[in-house]
């Protein structure tokens, strides 16, 4: 079967599409057909950080109610082979998910031959985010070292673990947490959770840790995802996270402030 | 920011009073999520129940629900005002 993930926070805002975005293109970069969908019904910017809005005819919505075949909806990404890109309709009928609909277009990418189905979740806990979640097998939820943000989390987590189909039939979702915009320098003076706090208090493994960055901004800004500039902190710490979802023991990076040398100090 | 701060590596800051304010909301949420679905509704009953006698707030009223093996047990908490003397 493909391995569906959902990317999940509950909160807004914390990085859920610059997440999705990175995770299906390491996922691809690495030779795994992996597909991309936004559930964001009504609010679709999966495309813009994937810089295929031009190309967007059909959408997720046409698919389910038939009025597009998956082939003719599924964008084929210009920047890595294997990557398709789902968008998410702009219309404002948020019913428009159903299980059904949403079921029969992952049996359908199986049958395509799809390894993974990342599924990126709208904010909230209505519809398009427990449709997202419904048919996970893994749950990547994105948290920023922050009050609601950890709060929010902890909301998802209890979805998750009993409104999904796999809770349904008695089993569990596998839960992943990815720390996201963490800054090392106001950790240490003791202005920002620490990723320690964030683990202590949601008891989820964890799987990454993205650094605050500015090439995360100029990312969606040219509508290339992140981990595609290899020189960034935000692309290097997205692609360990890829590799330790694909098993690999990465060591984390990025947690602690950097030492500035001589002549840094003195300049800045 | 004076010349010592440098060697200093931890300033005691907000974060601490997040993750404490953290830990209590979560573990009240929790509680609700893994009791039945009439707990919330019930606290709210109970609240309005004891106000017609004695005027206490929201944070007076602690309702917890365990699971045990054989059988679960809700407990009911309630601090009253201080006594005028």
């Amino acid at each position: 079967m493909s391995r569906i993930v959902v990317v999940t926070s509950g909160k807004g805002g914390v990085g859920k599409t610059t997440t999705s975005a990175a995770f299906s293109t390491g996922l691809a970069m690495r030779g795994y057909k992996t597909a991309v969908i936004d559930f964001d019904v009504g609010l679709r910017n999966l495309d813009l950080i994937m810089g295929c809005e031009r190309r967007v005819v059909y959408d997720f919505v046409n698919v389910i109610n038939n009025e597009a075949t998956l082939n003719q909806a599924l964008i084929r990404d210009k920047h890595v082979e294997n990557l398709y890109v789902l968008p998410a309709s702009q219309t404002r009928d948020k019913d428009a998910l159903t299980p059904e609909g949403v079921g029969r277009v992952m049996d359908e990418l199986h049958e395509l031959g799809f390894d993974f189905i990342v599924c990126d979740s709208p904010a909230g806990i209505e519809r398009g985010a427990h449709m997202a979640m419904y048919y996970a097998d893994d749950a990547v939820v994105v948290t920023n070292p922050e009050v609601s943000s950890v709060r929010d989390s902890d909301r998802i987590l209890g979805l998750l673990q009993s409104k999904t189909h796999r809770a349904k039939q008695g089993e569990t979702v596998r839960e992943h947490l990815l720390i996201t915009r963490y800054s090392p320098a106001r950790v240490q003076s003791g202005e920002m959770l620490s990723m320690e706090d964030i683990l202590e208090i949601l008891a989820v493994p964890l799987i990454g840790v993205i650094p605050e960055s500015q090439s995360v901004l100029q990312a969606s800004n040219s509508g290339a995802p992140v981990i595609l500039d290899k020189a960034s902190d935000a692309g290097q710490a997205y692609d360990d996270f890829v590799r330790r979802f694909l098993g690999e023991t990465v060591p984390h990076r990025f947690l602690e402030v950097e030492k500035k040398g001589f002549f840094k100090k003195l300049f800045g | 920011m004076g010349w010592f701060s440098y060697f200093k590596q931890e300033k005691a800051g907000s974060a601490k009073v997040a993750k404490e304010r953290l830990q209590i909301v979560i573990a009240h949420e929790r509680l609700d999520r893994n009791g039945p679905e009439y707990l919330p509704q019930l606290r709210r009953d109970i609240m309005e129940v004891i106000r017609k006698y004695v005027a206490i707030t929201d944070d007076q009223v602690n309702v917890q629900y365990e699971k045990g093996s054989d059988f679960d047990v809700l407990e009911l908490n309630i601090a009253l005002p201080d006594r005028e003397h």
